[in-house]
């Protein structure tokens, strides 16, 4: 496996997130997901180039991302339990009080 | 072993932070005062620190990855005093409601904590964990009215946008670290003095800067910014709209700056292209609000596009020019959420233009320094709005782009319109009710300080000026 099948595995993850954020209708909970997708495609891509560079930072960096992702994600769920209290709902196509 | 003394104002705000939010928990003052006079005291001296630290000279600390610079020196100043006035604005903002909690305040310092880091950034790993505090603080600090629905919106649409410009900015980070081999910026910067840059190195910068438009909040990348706006309590959005422009800032420069200035034609096209849009979008679509919340975020974006004519230039001075723009910007915008907490009563929420009728009639002190802010923002001399756009006008001009600054001015007569709608509502309509507004004192104070120096510094900008000036002399 050459550095270039990384390099597409990461950039397919990272278009699936893109795309489902944009496409997804329904859920928040699917927009979490695809945030956390999104993180783990450039994951993918800093350990390639590690590897390919023989070069340890880029896997420490890749530790940073994952704490903050975990942080990330806590907080995303917490605005979606707020959410779910004063709504009751938690689709994506509800949230359009705020326009204009 | 490293000389911890440089990192002494983020160890102290981190060190108060923690200590702040135990006594809270302990605490039963059910008023939250002592948190808040706390809160306000770390921000107090972690600021004399900073001024006490000043850096005359541009130090690369603890593996470079630690930047101490004037620019450094004068963001982390300014960010903790707006912090403060923010706090000012937002402690009779929160009495009344349901967000009075210890860690209101709290959020506010690591809020601050992040834009520190984030200013000091000299790699991209810092720069990351500096935006990454900043924004997560803001996040949980727009979700805090747990009762509202449509701060729960706001929060949602925030922090998913957010996100997204976090993952941008990191695969960017990922496509530069692979192509150079370096996370540091002076790195990459000698990286691009000798070798072309390769396509990929320039695929990464394009989401590098699509990263940054988003959190700026220019057009195509605003959709947020009038639903955050609107819909977080306004204490919160006064907060949000003034000091993380302000680090952000410090982002854009570190990046474009320190890291990328070799191959500024690349990122030049861009800005040039979001900064016309902004000026664009924001300035028309101002113009059909009724609601002051949403006409002041469509003006923001507007300033945004302002602001970036500065970068665009791609010189030290068009950089001062836009530092100078977006410390102005950031009092300016402070001070205009401040007096719409400042005309709520009790805990009504003003949010319709109508609600400032006969303003002028009834509180004329009031009035007058409301349209001071107001005034300034339109950028009408003598305020120091005009001056600020001035500059950028002038970094714009010197780096040949005239198209640009002509299309500026234009946008900027439009903008007066609806700025001075605003000043036609405050003076010349009737008053609906003949109440008088009876404000809080921090409040009061907050919106002199803000008004006044808005006026302070339009009739004597040189000092700041020069200030800005010195602020690149080392890049």
């Amino acid at each position: 496996m050459s550095l270039t099948h990384y390099l597409i595995v990461s950039a397919l993850l990272f278009s699936i997130s893109v795309v489902g954020i944009i496409i997804n209708r329904k859920n928040v909970i699917t927009l979490l997901m695809c945030i956390e997708l999104m993180l783990l495609a450039v994951n993918t891509n800093f350990i390639a180039f590690s590897r390919y560079l023989n070069d340890e930072v880029g896997q420490i960096f890749v530790f940073f991302i994952l704490t903050v992702a975990a942080a990330e994600a806590a907080i995303g769920l917490a605005i979606l339990v707020v959410l779910f209290r004063t709504n009751k709902k938690i689709d994506v196509d509800e949230l359009k009080e705020l326009k204009g | 072993m490293y000389n911890l003394m440089h990192l002494l104002p983020e160890m102290f705000l981190l060190t108060a932070g923690c200590v702040i939010l135990l006594i809270d928990v302990f605490s039963k003052d059910l008023d939250r005062n002592l948190t808040y006079r706390l809160t306000q005291l770390a921000l107090l001296t972690t600021a004399i620190i900073c001024v006490v630290q000043f850096p005359q000279l541009q130090y690369h600390l603890y593996g470079r990855h630690y930047v101490l610079d004037p620019m450094a020196g004068i963001i982390k100043i300014s960010v903790i005093v707006l912090a403060m006035l923010a706090l000012l604005f937002a402690r009779p903002y929160i009495l009344p409601r349901r967000i009075l909690r210890g860690e209101y305040y709290l959020l506010h310092l690591f809020a601050v904590l992040g834009m520190m880091v984030l200013a000091s950034g000299g790699s991209m790993l810092t720069l990351y964990l500096g935006l990454e505090l900043l924004s997560l603080s803001l996040y949980a600090l727009v979700a805090m009215q747990r009762h509202s629905y449509q701060a729960a919106e706001a929060a949602v649409k925030y922090f998913v946008m957010g996100a997204i410009a976090s993952g941008f900015l990191l695969y960017g980070m990922s496509l530069i670290y692979g192509v150079t081999q370096q996370i540091h910026l002076t790195d990459i910067a000698a990286y691009l003095a000798q070798n072309d840059a390769s396509l990929t190195l320039r695929f990464g910068l394009v989401f590098i800067v699509v990263a940054i438009a988003f959190k700026f909040g220019a057009v195509p990348f605003q959709m947020w910014v009038p639903d955050v706006y609107d819909g977080a309590p306004t204490s919160t959005t006064a907060f949000l709209s003034s000091a993380p422009k302000v680090a952000a800032f410090g982002l854009a420069i570190r990046i474009f700056g320190y890291g990328f200035i070799g191959i500024a034609v690349d990122w030049q096209g861009l800005l040039i292209i979001l900064a016309s849009l902004s000026m664009l979008l924001g300035n028309i679509v101002a113009l059909a609000q009724s609601n002051i919340k949403r006409l002041l975020a469509y003006s923001a974006i507007a300033h945004i596009g302002y602001f970036l004519l500065g970068i665009i230039s791609g010189t030290a001075a068009g950089f001062s020019a836009s530092f100078f723009y977006i410390l102005i910007y950031a009092i300016m915008s402070l001070g205009g959420f401040g007096c719409l907490i400042y005309l709520g009563q009790g805990s009504e929420d003003v949010k319709d233009i109508d609600q400032l009728k006969g303003l002028g009639r009834k509180n004329p002190w009031g009035g007058l320094l409301i349209s001071f802010l107001f005034l300034s923002m339109a950028g009408l001399p003598p305020f120091v709005g005009f001056w600020a756009k001035l500059e950028v006008f002038l970094a714009v001009l010197n780096a040949g782009f005239i198209w640009l600054a002509v299309l500026g001015a234009v946008m900027s007569i439009i903008g007066l319109v609806y700025y001075l709608k605003v000043v036609k509502v405050i003076f010349f309509d009737e008053p609906e009710t003949e109440q008088k507004i009876i404000a809080a004192r921090g409040l009061r104070l907050g919106l002199g300080l803000t008004s006044l120096s808005v006026v302070a510094l339009g009739v004597f900008p040189s000092k700041l000026l020069e200030l800005c000036r010195q602020a690149f002399e080392y890049l």
